[in-house]
């Protein structure tokens, strides 16, 4: 048998070395005589501890981080060196490495089994000490706090199977969830997840079976169920990091949702600037497809699901559902008015579940454990778990699955390790580039679109971008404008123009010019736009614009600078 | 003028931008596509991964083959960020400038990487080895800033891995 080595496939371990660690213990192991399987995973979502190395033994797996090809060669001996176990060697099945890059798997090594490991977990062996004596052990990786925290629904594999394994997807609690919704009937599949509380993960949290119920009722011949992976927001990497590390639970979710509402062919439209993660799907979706995952006959049910990949072309607004239908179609992203609503007229025309990745990749656990179970975790009206993304200038940032009702500061502060940089928080950007500027006094709001919305701010899809002292909020307040302003797809006018002209009274603020005149026009401004635009990228650009200048006025020239440290605690 | 937009045959409007070859590449790219519907995406996608750009002379076949007016396929070459009208440079540098990376200092390292290569966002260098392009948002937010090079991410930049970046594509 052969030792099993994860590391990340992820382009967020690919961005901080991920490659060059597995080139390096793979090159490693064959010098060293240890036979070696190594799986290109998922990354489990502690970024700052990428490239996260596993290792896995009898009594689970252990983790090395951050590693770095120099530290490539002591963490092989360590393994290597390992004297033998005096208790018989595990009976495990022998797994196959999907992905992973064998190391001389063919030459295993007598006396250096998998088997022969010892287990981190009982320490006080001496053999566990090339383990544990490592600087960069973490110890077992279910038990590192920050993931310890969470609760995964979602993201349960992710980080854990190999991403290209139905096996392993399926071992892992696969499927489930369709074999249940194969069983049951359109309306019973919609009321589960109406049952469950789902809102929609992409920003507005609508009640998604009250969606699915819509489609489900529109008649015409035919339906589409489409997912938009169009994650535009900064701060976001949730889906890039679901379909790269569970790219099935995305099929799973989106056939569910097919054979609820009646639809046999489903988009994922993802972005340009995902190349791994689109690989990663494509990759996927062939193997979903030989093995009679989609097709004419899924998992041998006499039903119909097929999906297809679009991508997009960097287009910011295309993540708006109407003008990523318009994608779709080959036209200009540029949105629709509503109504009529994707549910009734959508893609070609035709009634479409619209949903953002995240909730439909949901739906697989709704259906396998019950809506009562997903329904028991949340906050207010809002059921469930939340794919918090903690990002920025953070000391631990990464993905932090949990349900809703979890403090902003306690995310920030205690979860996320406050800011990489040392120096104290001075505002964070909640809900993407459309988002509002938080300022610590408001670290008590939790985490729930309603609390959010009670505060003019918005949770979007989970983003939360963390900035130090140094930031300068009325530049930011510009770049918010001057996004709007690359980023509109033209259609209305107080998009279009309004953010144009925001940049510009932004601008005269910050040379100094009648300050507070300027500021009540760019209030009256971002008031038109809220209220005006057709979609939410001029009607939501005000809420970081607004927030910036209430919260931080004193960057605006607006109080006098003594008044600064009081405005920015 | 009046005689080019009367022509029946789109491809006898064709700017003499493409060979006989490339022209029929151009075809076989587009054939490729029957029967996918709202083509349009894709087959530009395919256009500019074979070509390097989006050849103006495409516009006028593309409307033709997918049934639309030209000035619809010209609206959505030029509505998507993505599209080129112009080959780029032998290395594509996409720096993120979007707020995860303004807060981690992307902002200096965009200046560091405009500085060193000589050139503006946007821009190719004048020997045509590397175009430096703005992306908003890599989705690599927690190791921020970030980075893509010719399809390769980096993260955690600073200026000694932004000149080691520069030293890479523009020695």
């Amino acid at each position: 048998m052969t030792l099993r080595i994860f590391v990340p496939g992820d382009s967020g371990a690919l961005a901080v070395g991920a490659d060059e660690v597995a080139a390096a213990i793979a090159a490693e192991a064959g010098k060293q005589g240890l036979a070696v399987t190594l799986v290109r995973n998922g990354s489990r979502g502690l970024y700052w501890l990428e490239p996260l190395v596993e290792v896995e033994t009898p009594a689970g797996r252990i983790a090395f981080g951050p590693v770095t090809p120099d530290e490539v060669q002591e963490l092989v001996a360590g393994l290597a060196s390992a004297p033998a176990d005096p208790s018989p060697p595990g009976e495990g099945p022998p797994r196959s490495g999907g992905g992973g890059v064998g190391a001389s798997p063919e030459e295993p090594h007598p006396s250096q089994s998998f088997a022969r490991i010892p287990s981190p977990l009982e320490g006080r062996d001496r053999a566990a000490a090339p383990f544990t004596s490592h600087p960069l052990y973490l110890g077992p990786t279910e038990d590192i706090s920050f993931l310890k925290r969470q609760t995964r629904f979602t993201f349960a594999r992710c980080g854990v199977i190999d991403p290209l394994s139905l096996e392993d997807y399926r071992a892992a609690g696969g499927l489930k969830g369709l074999q249940a919704a194969l069983a049951l009937t359109p309306e019973t599949i919609v009321d589960q997840v109406t049952q469950a509380g789902l809102r929609g993960r992409g920003g507005a949290g609508f009640p998604t079976g009250i969606k699915w119920k819509t489609v489900l009722a529109a008649e015409g011949p035919r339906k589409f169920v489409v997912t938009n992976a169009d994650e535009g927001d900064s701060g976001t990497f949730a889906d890039r990091m679901l379909m790269e590390g569970d790219p099935f639970v995305l099929i799973e979710g989106m056939i569910i949702a097919g054979l609820a509402v009646g639809a046999s062919h489903g988009y994922i439209y993802s972005r340009s600037e995902y190349p791994h993660a689109n690989r990663v799907m494509e990759k996927a979706l062939a193997i979903a497809e030989s093995a009679g995952l989609l097709g004419m006959d899924i998992l041998a049910s006499g039903r119909t699901f097929t999906i297809e990949l679009r991508i997009g072309a960097g287009a910011y607004v295309c993540g708006e559902e109407t003008a990523l239908l318009e994608s779709i179609e080959g036209k200009r992203g540029q949105v629709r008015a509503k109504p009529p609503l994707p549910a009734i007229k959508g893609l070609f025309g035709a009634p479409t579940v619209i949903n953002n990745l995240l909730t439909l990749a949901s739906v697989p656990f709704i259906l396998a454990e019950g809506a009562a179970a997903y329904a028991a975790v949340g906050f207010g009206r809002s059921r469930g778990t939340m794919a918090v993304q903690l990002a920025g200038n953070i000391r631990h940032g990464g993905l932090f699955e949990t349900g809703f009702g979890v403090s902003l500061g306690e995310l920030v502060e205690d979860i996320g390790g406050g800011t990489a940089t040392g120096r104290p928080v001075k505002a964070v950007q909640v809900g993407g580039p459309l988002g509002a500027y938080f300022p610590p006094s408001l670290f008590d709001t939790p985490f729930d679109y309603e609390a959010f919305a009670a505060r003019d701010g918005l949770i979007g899809h989970g983003g939360i971008v963390v900035f130090d002292d140094t930031v300068e909020m009325a530049q930011q307040a510009r770049f918010a404008m001057e996004f709007c302003a690359i980023e509109s797809c033209g259609k209305c006018t107080p998009c279009r123009i309004g953010s144009t002209r925001g940049v510009e009274v932004v601008d005269r603020i910050i040379a100094g010019h009648d300050v507070e005149a300027d500021a009540a026009l760019l209030a009256d401004l971002c008031d038109t736009m809220k209220f005006g635009s057709l979609c939410a990228l001029g009607g939501f650009t005000p809420y970081p614009v607004m927030s910036a200048l209430t919260h931080f006025p004193q960057d605006f020239g607006i109080v006098p600078p003594n008044g600064r440290m009081e405005a920015a605690e | 003028m009046s005689q080019s937009r009367h022509a029946k045959d789109p491809l006898a409007v064709t700017p003499k931008e493409l060979s006989g070859a490339q022209l029929d590449e151009l075809l076989t790219i587009i054939a490729g596509f029957e029967g996918v519907e709202g083509a349009a995406l894709p087959i530009l996608h395919a256009i500019q991964s074979a070509f390097g750009y989006v050849p103006q002379a495409a516009v006028p076949i593309l409307a033709d083959k997918l049934n639309r007016s030209r000035a619809e396929i010209h609206g959505v070459v030029t509505f998507y960020h993505d599209f080129r009208s112009q080959p780029a440079g032998q290395h594509v540098v996409k720096l993120c400038r979007a707020e995860a990376c303004q807060s981690m200092g992307g902002n200096h390292v965009a200046e560091v990487v405009e500085a060193g290569l000589g050139i503006g966002m946007g821009e190719t260098t004048a020997d045509g080895r590397v175009t430096l392009e703005p992306v908003y948002c890599l989705g690599l937010c927690a190791v921020a800033p970030a980075a893509m090079v010719d399809g390769r991410v980096i993260g955690r930049l600073d200026e000694a891995k932004a000149g080691a970046l520069i030293a890479e594509v523009a020695p």
